[in-house]
């Protein structure tokens, strides 16, 4: 299978990649590791008549201290994220959920940008840095700004960047020595996650985030409302589908996908409260 | 547009259409067929080169992304005398292959495996190969080749 006929530039610089995006429009995609984007291009479910590549933008592949959070460049490639010694001492959840995606060769190519914009709810990442509070940093033609993971998936595979915006840093505030767990739970070696669960736990805070659960990645504030106030891990798993709008497909149902969501949970918050 | 790319140490410059996969480059433009076409959807590993030394997946990456860059396919492992690759050789002493069709990727995907984890245990190499499917479902004597060319 070979995609449509489209037109192919490369960017040197996020600068370069926004100007060109504007240039051409909306017609025009972004390629990082091209790993979503590809596929979707063979079948022909998309077919933009412009790629920008940006797979070469060096700058924004890198895995920073810088305080209280660590930065994490968007064409950091998975297995970068997975690798990462300053992820594996303050973030190893996203260290370790990015070692779950797709598989070895997927995580040679696939970025931590490309995984976030593409806003695919079965997707490992999205969940995982929603549950940790993460923020993203988006450059524009007009500069750059934050958004906070809860408030950028807007729907099946839309987030509230631009057309014109390319997702530049990841933000995700340390750990500081919380537990956590992260569940998938898949059929095949290399699947999707037919439900996915990432959780920590430090004292009464924490934070759940639900893969493939909706048409968004899902934070399941239920749960962590009912642990601040006390309530045990069986108690609080049990209202894990709560925030939820799961849809059924070939794999399960409505029903089971909320029995996976309140028993990974469950298994989660309990690996993350030991 | 215009690219080179460095297939077992040869550049070889052609002008392809953007939406020429790196699969269809290595087999059509260049003319080396041991990479197999398995899936065509990203899940086989059937096409799996190496693109700057890393296990990649040819089918899904353009030609245009390659540019510049150095691959190797099946061909490329083997020595010039025809001596084989230790990877080969321990596919071909532990039966590691049926009908062969899933061999080249599998073997290129052992190889980038073991240069990132040269001691791997049994089980991290069934998790190393995950994105390599063998319809024999020959995976037992394959994970023992690759546990084989680890010890040697
Ligand atoms: C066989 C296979 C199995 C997989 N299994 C899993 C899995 O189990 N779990 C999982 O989470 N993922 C899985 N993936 C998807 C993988 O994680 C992709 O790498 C990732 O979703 C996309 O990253 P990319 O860099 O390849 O993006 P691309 O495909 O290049 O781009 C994806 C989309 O994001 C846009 N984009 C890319 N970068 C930016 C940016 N910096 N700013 C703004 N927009 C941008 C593009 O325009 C495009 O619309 C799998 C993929 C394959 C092929
Ligand atoms: S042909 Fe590329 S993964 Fe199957
Ligand atoms: S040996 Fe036949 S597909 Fe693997």
């Amino acid at each position: 299978m070979i995609p449509a006929a489209f037109d192919y530039v490369r960017a040197s610089s996020a600068e370069e990649a926004i100007a060109l995006l504007g240039q051409h429009g909306d017609e025009a995609k972004l390629l990082a590791g091209g790993h979503s984007l590809v596929p979707l291009m063979k079948l022909r479910l998309a077919q933009p008549s412009v790629l920008v590549d940006i797979g070469r933008v060096n700058d924004l592949s890198y895995v920073r201290d810088a305080g209280d959070h660590i930065a994490i460049g968007a064409l950091t490639r998975h297995m970068d994220v997975e690798n990462s010694p300053v992820l594996a001492e303050h973030v190893p959840l996203l260290a370790h959920a990015a070692s779950h995606v797709g598989d070895p060769q997927v995580r040679h190519r696939g970025t931590i940008g490309g995984s976030l914009a593409h806003a695919d709810p079965a997707s490992d990442l999205p969940a995982t840095t929603l549950a940790l509070g993460a923020t993203y940093v988006a450059q524009g033609p007009n500069g750059t700004r934050e958004i906070a993971a809860a408030d950028f998936y807007q729907g099946y595979l839309t987030s509230t960047l631009e057309a014109d915006e390319l997702l530049t840093e990841i933000r995700v505030p340390k750990m500081n020595g919380a537990g956590w767990s992260f569940q998938k739970f898949n059929r095949r070696a290399q699947d999707w996650a037919i439900v996915g669960v990432a959780a920590w736990r430090r004292g009464t805070e924490s934070g759940v985030g639900l893969v493939n659960m909706g048409s968004v990645p899902v934070l399941a504030g239920a749960v962590s409302a009912a642990i601040a106030s006390g309530a045990d891990v069986a108690d609080a798993a049990a209202l894990a589908a709560d925030d939820a709008d799961p849809q059924a497909d070939l794999n399960a149902s409505v029903e089971y996908r909320q029995h996976l969501a309140r028993v990974l949970t469950g298994r989660a918050l309990s690996a993350a409260s030991a | 547009m215009e690219i080179t790319v460095t297939i077992n140490g040869t550049a070889h410059t052609a002008d392809v259409e953007p939406r020429t996969l790196l699969v269809q480059f290595i087999r059509e433009n260049v003319g080396l067929t041991g990479t197999n076409i398995g899936c065509d959807t990203s899940s086989c590993g059937a096409c799996s080169i190496h693109l700057d030394g890393e296990a990649a997946k040819s089918c899904t990456i353009l030609a245009v992304q390659a540019d510049g860059a150095a691959v190797t396919t099946i061909e490329g492992m083997a020595a010039a005398d025809g001596t084989l690759h230790p990877m080969q050789a321990a596919f071909m002493e532990n039966h590691g292959l049926q009908c062969g069709y899933c061999t080249p990727g599998m073997v290129m995907a052992a190889t980038s495996l073991l240069a990132e984890n040269p001691s791997p245990t049994e089980e991290e190499v069934r998790i190393g190969l995950e994105g390599n499917l063998c319809r024999c479902t020959g995976y037992h004597n394959i994970v023992k080749a690759v546990m084989a060319c680890a010890e040697s």
